[in-house]
């Protein structure tokens, strides 16, 4: 029996031996769930092209991209809410947009497929706990149409550290008061109602299996579960449904005031094409990087700004607006590979 | 010469105890690093880290309450359902079954616990949680609606599915325990009832359920101690929301999955720190909890050692 | 005047009613207790069966919103997470097993044996926590030796415990009898008494390796997960585990099929595993009893 074992594990040793020998660059990475699809597609993709290149990525959330970053356990990390100064002291990253995308309200609403309309108030007050039926008369006021049933109205939001969280508690803040006294913003806070799930996976997961419910996630998400989600008013006073164009939209409009690392949120644009709840989603690196890992990395992140972009729109991004390119090249071209 | 041979034994005995010290060492070890890292949160909220509910990463203030009310209410729950089963099924397999079903019937419940967490879990979100949101908890709110406890929507995932799910792991624990409790009790004492003229059931009652109830609440504690550290199929069902509500069907969070899912992407020191901290607590009940099981199963165990 | 044997008449029909009554519902605990398995079960084969396919077995995962795909290397992963706990667990485990049962009456044994059963207990999630901060933040990254020694951790109680039961069943005239010829203690110990009894302890070891097998509480904050196949042992690595946990959770049917097949892999595992261990101490028992 002891022989039948050590011969097993004997076995699996030389087989890890074997496997380990084909000497690839691996590099591992971790963080925001809501760049996850296409973050997925550019490694098999750029993969396609050097085939030496396995750079894995775990989608743990933003928070989790922060932290591991921070203690030196991954290579890079990826979030969407930008790290703030007291979290950069220590390990100063830098932020390398990739793309930028839509973080939607979808629910889960029998005989309402498409056409919700809500206001960033609204949609505060359903996630403070305030509005908790569907026939609430604040939203029927403004969407006339539809026949919204007398049924509990189920709160799903991340239990994690989440950039998708930070990005719309961020635009929370900007356009509700009690909001902003009561739960504040953050990649996790304390959240007044509602269920938690793990990642934009786990909310949608929760989403799509309990009638009533209403979530936040990245666009694609939705989509790719066919999930409804609704379309909010933005600054302008107009309903605007989250797509590629009002997303570059709030996103030309925050380019004059685009600070040097690219940490600047784009919620609650002023212009009337944008969508209110967008963001830009980073690479975290280390300015400074050693050996084939860094060359790896940096070859990467050339090709994601450049060749990698046209693969955001047909998986709900929005691509970095043409202006900004030459600037985030600039920053990728200073950092250090010895 | 004769010292040449057995020297030997000397070296043999000094690396089995090496060995053994080690893990002691490792408990303590353990120990002291969760209470070591968990150092600036105890400074900063002392004792009302304990008895406040508010959880607020964004604003760096923590409490546990919530996740402490989450973790003993959902394994409360599951004891509720899980002793008076587990203690009928031991029965079941000592004194009423015929010793061919007994082995077959022990191995059924023996791969209740085989199975890991993760897959309880799987099936909580899929298969039991629908069930309960479609089926069982509008029942329950329409009969029993008028008890605080079965209020409010039904969302299928909450308090009542991972204490269902809970129950179902605790069954093996329990009911392993028991059994050895039962079966350690003499036969005489069986027989004595039945010279009296009891009935079957007078006998088990008399005989078997009196005589071992030490054992019994051993076993119980053991089995709440085995559910106040479960993991991953709690976290899958019980909707992770750090609230203190009545109802059963409301979402919570326990200690352990608060853990889980914040853990790895905490990021202010001070939260990490108080993550650390409930994992010292949880530590610390669970050791309590053992040690106290220990000592009622090995006073029942003595008794029946002592025939 | 039959009026006394007739009230004991009735009680005595009250008290046999009562005591039927009473058994039919022990038989019902049995199986509602028993009902659980037997609907996960259902569940997982009806939903799990038709993930497993030849792809399931031989590829890698796919990238998200691509559908196809496997689970081989999670499958590698969880082979190789749980060699290596074995490599430090078993010797380990059966060490102190031995420990406890051939030198258990001092005080250092009796506080070892209570260390033993605390760890046994002990929530595995905090032993991931101990290790994310032992090994990982150490060794700067997440890996399959991080994800292994926290596996191990969760072994060496469950082996050194049924160690201890199944020597401490081995009578002591064996013990004497070696001794008595003069044979050292330490070579009674390991041929005599252990080679004795390799067959039941390895049969312990081998549940414990299947209980360990399912674990994902430890892994989260350890081994992490990947994409790809092993790629050395201080990198991360994926798990049949932590996979089905993430796929579970997900919002993707293909994802959500696949995890139910892996759950169906890691049941049938645990299962055959319990079951021919269990009719291999059958076996052996009964030939023991024709000896005897």
């Amino acid at each position: 029996m002891f022989r039948n074992l050590t011969l097993t594990i004997l076995m699996v040793m030389s087989l890890m031996v074997v496997s380990a020998w084909a000497k690839n660059v691996s590099i591992t990475g971790a963080g925001a769930t809501f760049p996850y699809p296409i973050y997925s597609k550019w490694f098999s993709e750029f993969q396609k092209i050097h085939p030496d290149a396995q750079i894995d990525y775990q989608s743990i959330g933003s928070g989790g991209g922060i932290r591991q970053f921070a203690e030196g356990t991954i290579d890079f990390g990826a979030t969407d809410a930008p790290m703030t100064d007291e979290q950069n002291a220590k390990v100063s990253a830098l932020h390398i947009p990739t793309v930028m995308g839509a973080v939607v309200v979808t629910y889960n609403l029998k005989g309402v497929a498409t056409g919700l309309k809500l206001t960033g108030s609204i949609v505060a007050d359903i996630f403070l706990g305030k509005i908790t039926k569907w026939n609430d008369p604040k939203i029927l006021e403004i969407n006339p149409g539809l026949k919204l049933p007398d049924l509990a109205i189920m709160v799903a939001h991340r239990s994690d550290g989440s950039g998708t969280t930070g990005i719309f508690t961020d635009y929370l803040v900007k356009v509700s008061a009690s909001w902003k006294e009561k739960v504040g913003h953050g990649t996790a806070v304390n959240w007044p109602a509602g269920l938690g799930g793990k990642g934009n996976e786990g909310v949608t997961g929760l989403v799509k299996q309990t009638p009533g419910s209403i979530g936040y996630v990245e666009l694609i998400y939705a989509e790719n579960n066919k999930l409804p989600y609704a379309t909010i008013k933005n600054k302008a006073g107009i309903f605007v449904d989250p797509s590629m164009k009002s997303v570059s939209a709030a996103a030309a409009a925050s380019l004059k005031t685009m600070p040097e690392d690219f940490r600047i949120s784009i919620t609650d644009a002023e212009s009337k094409d944008a969508y209110p709840i967008s963001g830009f989603t980073y690479l975290l690196v280390h300015p400074k990087m050693e050996g084939a890992k860094g060359k790896t990395l940096v070859k990467f992140l050339e090709w994601a700004i450049s060749d990698g972009q046209k693969y955001a729109e047909e998986l709900f991004y929005a691509p970095l607006p043409k202006e900004m390119i030459g600037k985030v090249e600039k920053s990728i071209k200073s950092i250090q590979v010895k | 010469m004769r010292r040449e041979i057995y020297r030997f034994d000397r070296y043999f005995y000094f690396f089995l105890k090496g060995v053994a010290i080690c893990l002691p060492l490792l408990l303590i070890g353990i120990g002291g690093f969760l209470l070591n890292a968990s150092l600036p949160s105890i400074h900063q909220f002392g004792f009302d880290f304990l008895g406040t509910k508010i959880w607020d990463p964004a604003r760096d203030n923590y409490g546990i309450l919530a996740f402490v009310f989450g973790t003993l209410i959902s394994s409360l729950i599951a004891i509720l359902i899980a002793a008076p089963l587990s203690i009928f099924t031991a029965l079941f397999l000592t004194e009423v079954a015929s010793r061919r079903l007994q082995k077959s019937a022990s191995f059924i419940i023996e791969m209740l616990a085989a199975i890991p967490s993760v897959v309880y879990g799987l099936w909580g979100i899929y298969v039991l949680a629908p069930f309960l949101r479609v089926y069982v908890e509008p029942f329950l709110g329409k009969t029993l609606g008028f008890l605080p406890l079965f209020q409010g929507p039904s969302y299928g995932v909450g308090m009542l599915a991972a204490g269902i799910i809970l129950s179902i792991m605790i069954i093996p624990t329990i009911t392993a325990v028991t059994k050895e409790v039962f079966l350690s009790i003499p036969n005489s004492y069986r027989e004595a009832a039945m010279a009296l003229g009891a009935t079957r059931w007078e006998v088990i009652k008399m005989a078997v359920i009196k005589t071992g109830s030490a054992g019994i609440l051993g076993a119980v504690i053991l089995g709440l101690g085995r559910a106040l550290g479960e993991t991953m199929a709690v976290t899958m069902v019980i909707g992770n929301r750090s609230d203190i509500s009545i109802s059963l069907f409301a979402p919570g969070q326990s200690m352990s999955s608060v853990i889980a899912n914040e853990y790895s992407e905490a990021t202010s020191s001070l939260h990490i720190s108080a993550l650390l901290e409930i994992g010292l607590v949880l530590f610390l009940i669970t050791f309590f909890i053992n040690s106290l099981a220990r000592v009622f199963v090995w006073r029942a165990s003595l008794r029946g050692s002592t025939r | 005047m039959s009026s006394l044997s007739e009230q004991m008449e009735h009680t005595f029909r009250l008290r046999n009613l009562k005591s039927y009554c009473m058994l039919a519902m022990i038989v019902l605990a049995f199986v509602v207790s028993a009902l659980p398995l037997f609907a996960v079960f259902a569940h997982i084969i009806k939903l799990g069966f038709s993930a497993l396919n030849f792809d399931f077995f031989t590829k890698l995962p796919a990238p998200v919103g691509e559908s196809g795909g496997g689970l081989a290397n999670a499958l590698l992963g969880t082979a190789i997470l749980v060699g290596i706990a074995s490599v430090i667990g078993i010797p380990w485990g059966v060490s102190i097993g031995i420990y406890l049962s051939e030198y258990g009456k001092s005080k250092t044994a009796s506080v070892v044996r209570f260390c033993v059963d605390m760890l046994v207990s002990i929530p595995s999630i905090v032993v991931g926590l101990f290790i994310y901060e032992l090994i990982v933040i150490p060794m700067k990254g997440f890996s399959a030796n991080a994800g292994g020694v926290a596996l191990s951790i969760l072994m060496i109680p469950t082996i050194a415990r049924t160690t201890e039961e199944i020597l401490k069943l081995i009578p002591a005239h064996v013990r004497e009898a070696g001794l008595g010829l003069g044979i050292p203690r330490w070579k009674v110990t390991l041929f005599i008494i252990v080679r004795g009894s390799l067959m039941p302890i390895s049969t312990g070891v081998i549940l414990a390796i299947s209980r360990v097998a399912g674990e994902t509480a430890p892994l989260l904050f350890t081994a992490l997960s990947s994409r790809f196949w092993f790629d050395g042992f201080n990198k991360p690595i994926a798990s049949l585990s932590v996979q089905i946990f993430n796929y579970a959770i997900s919002p993707f049917e293909d994802w959500q099929s696949q995890a139910w097949g892996g759950a169906l892999l890691l049941v049938l595992f645990v299962f055959v595993v319990n079951l021919s261990v269990r009719i291999l101490l059958l076996r052996t028992n009964t030939s023991k009893g024709k000896q005897i």
